[in-house]
């Protein structure tokens, strides 16, 4: 444990805290000084006038879970570039091929969910 | 003077002492943030209206300039409408942490050479995880409001969210290729030579264009697409738990464009390393320029706000997915090719 | 405030807060409160890491399993709609599998706590890559071994990466028929001679 570390880190935390009571004071604030009278037709959910009908949380498209699923590979894919992209000049060249097996890899992939129509919205 | 100033250190090296000082600083960042939140907003509506022949406010104090404080007391007098279906707690705690996370990212962000709360070493990092959770705000609120409009709103604006993340990404790798460091200071000082944007003039682009999706801002605001969803997300907030998404999404905002500002446009760097003119506004100068060109970039949301019509929503997916995504990574093997070949790496880190 | 005191209660503050969670994710009635706990839990996890020094790991957890996996576990949970209440009716059902899981886990666990041996050199070898780098920051140090020293491993990672990719492609994607969609290509290399007809039009005459 390095106190270095600590010091760097310590502010942030403070930080954390001090915008959680922030949001936390802003809320309450206007729960105090406003006047709440609550009454069944205000509090019902919006719909253009109409009353609601059936609950609002239901099935959707399964595009939205793919783009999610397809969202973590890049992401992990970001994830690995990170540190190589900072020690390049380390690695040099073997490195530097070593990556471009990886991503040639992943590009694979792209291709067959582009082909497959996987990016396609409609 | 400077009895004072020894008085003063010695009082920063008690313990209490520290903690205070450390409060005072984070509040000295909190505080103009919101400060400039809330002229943003009055920026925006004034050069809306200019752009469009318009006069925008100008009965609350002189230029309208009280307006957002007008605004901001109308909200805090307003009732907290938490709808029948809703489930209470996410419906309130959705906003709190859409605003906690906009005001968080500026911990680590350098105001000027020496003026950064803290120094992290890997305060790209920090950056791209705070600005990666800024969907949980917009996927609670539409789920806890159990409405329709929220429910779709909320679905549309997280897939778009996730989407150009993937880019944000991607285009802060090729930063990170010619800047060698994952610290944010260093990233700037790496700029004292050249602009990153110079160089990755069409990273810029697409990071601008990212950040715009990002923030969910106009030409990329269907999420809350006012013809189509009336509102998205938010339709069910009211008073200051709305008040808190909208001031979270204009933080988000500047907190986009001092993210370009500091990636692409050397942060607090003066132009042609111009030397102060002032010798005893030595060091204000990181500051001043630093806030300039925020507000250039601020202008240029602004701008586009006005300019572009709203995109459709399988056009948003395209662009992301099919054009940004394998561009910046081209772009990144690109950079990467040519540091590789001629051996001209970055000279800080390693 | 003594140097000491300030790593030993952020230690056991995030420690305390990580099991709670952990236990509130298994405990909590509402399935979103489990994940919104779940995210807690890796929060506290990215804490320990960052007590250790370890600032790479610490944000990386929090980029792609706050960031990216959470996400994915929320949308499920929320969206799929799913009865709960239906669910846990059967709960109880299933008490003996889960019991028996669990002690297969457990004894598992037991058998290689106790029969663990390392290597005599492997205390010095775990340290040795990073020491190679010991004056470079945390992620460099991590760079620096990852695509060279264990080049296996990281290409064995993408190769998985590009599977759950596939996978994920071919359990989810479905076609819908007769959807429309926007060729950019045919719209923009359309040109005004392929498509507009310029006719002379007699009087009283209509055009067939």
């Amino acid at each position: 444990m390095s106190s270095e570390l600590i010091q760097t880190y310590f502010p942030v935390f403070v930080f954390l805290l001090l915008a959680i009571g922030m949001s936390g004071v802003m809320i309450g604030l206007s729960f105090l000084l406003a006047k709440q009278k609550p009454d069944a037709e205000k509090l019902s959910p919006y719909e253009c006038g109409f009353d609601p009908f059936s609950d609002a949380r239901h099935k959707f498209d399964v595009r939205f879970y793919l783009v999610s699923i397809l969202f973590i590979i890049f992401d992990l894919e970001i994830a690995f570039l990170f540190p190589w992209a900072v020690s390049l000049g380390a690695i040099g060249m073997f490195g530097f091929w070593s990556m471009m097996v990886f991503l040639g890899v992943l590009t694979i992939g792209f291709i067959y969910e582009w082909r497959k129509g996987a990016l396609e919205w409609e | 003077m400077s009895e004072l100033i020894e008085a003063f250190n010695t009082f920063i090296q008690t313990p209490i002492g520290a903690i205070i000082w450390l409060v005072a600083r984070i509040f000295a960042i909190m505080v103009p943030v919101l400060l400039g939140v809330a002229y943003l907003i009055y920026a925006e509506r004034k050069v809306l209206a200019a752009m469009q022949l318009r006069m925008g406010p100008n009965v609350v104090g002189p230029f309208g300039l009280f307006q957002p404080f007008a605004d901001a007391l109308k909200l805090m007098g307003k009732e907290t409408i938490i709808p029948s279906g809703a489930n209470r707690f996410i419906f309130i705690a959705a906003p709190m942490l859409t605003f906690f996370l906009s005001l968080v990212s500026w911990a680590v962000i350098p105001f000027s050479d020496k003026l950064v709360l803290a120094n992290v070493n890997v305060g790209v990092l920090y950056l791209f995880a705070v600005s990666s959770l800024a969907v949980y705000g917009i996927i609670m609120a539409g789920w806890a409001s159990n409405s329709k409009y929220a429910f779709l709103g909320g679905l549309r604006s997280a897939a778009q969210m996730v989407s150009y993340e993937v880019s944000i990404g991607l285009v802060i790798i090729n930063v990170l290729l010619l800047a060698g460091s994952l610290n944010l200071s260093d990233i700037v000082r790496g700029q004292t030579s050249m602009w990153y944007a110079i160089p990755l003039f069409p990273m810029f682009i697409v990071f601008f264009i990212s950040g715009l999706a990002e923030t969910n801002r106009a030409p990329f605001d269907l999420p809350e697409g006012e013809s189509e969803l009336v509102g998205g997300f938010n339709v069910e907030y009211s008073s200051m738990s709305f008040a808190l998404f909208f001031l979270g999404e204009y933080a988000n905002m500047i907190l986009m464009s001092g993210m370009t500002v500091i990636l692409f446009l050397g942060g607090w760097l003066a132009p042609f390393n111009w030397q102060c003119p002032i010798e005893f506004l030595e060091p204000l100068w990181g500051i001043f320029w630093f806030t300039s060109k925020i507000c250039f970039m601020l202008f240029m949301f602004l701008w586009v706000r006005a300019t572009l019509p709203r995109y459709r929503y399988d056009q948003l997916m395209r662009l992301g997915w099919k054009v940004f995504l394998p561009f910046s990574l081209i772009y990144v093997v690109g950079v990467a090719g040519y540091l590789v070949s001629t051996g001209n790496f970055p000279k800080v880190g390693v | 405030m003594n140097a000491e005191l300030i790593p030993a209660v952020l230690f056991y503050l995030f420690a305390g807060v990580l099991v709670l969670s952990a236990m509130m994710v298994v405990a909590s009635r509402n399935p979103v409160h489990s994940v919104l706990f779940l995210i807690l839990a890796f929060f506290n996890a990215a804490g320990l890491f960052l007590l250790l020094g370890a600032e790479f790991a610490a944000f990386i957890l929090v980029i792609v399993y706050v960031g990216a996996v959470a996400v994915l576990f929320l949308f499920v949970v929320m969206m799929l709609d799913i009865d709960f209440e239906q669910l846990r009716k059967g709960a109880w059902k299933s008490l003996p599998v889960g019991i028996l899981v669990g002690l297969v886990l457990v004894s598992q666990m037991v058998m290689t706590a106790v029969n663990w041996q390392s290597l005599p050199t492997a205390g010095s070898s775990i340290l040795s890559p990073a020491a190679r780098h010991a004056a470079a920051t945390n992620t460099q140090a991590v760079g620096a071994i990852l695509y060279t020293d264990y080049v296996y491993p990281f290409q064995i990672a993408g190769l998985i990466l590009l599977v759950a990719m596939i996978g994920a492609i071919v359990l989810t994607l479905r076609d819908r028929g007769g959807v429309l969609r926007q060729n950019i290509n045919s719209q923009i290399t359309r040109k005004a001679s392929d498509v507009v007809e310029v006719r002379k039009v007699q009087k009283g005459a209509g055009i067939s």
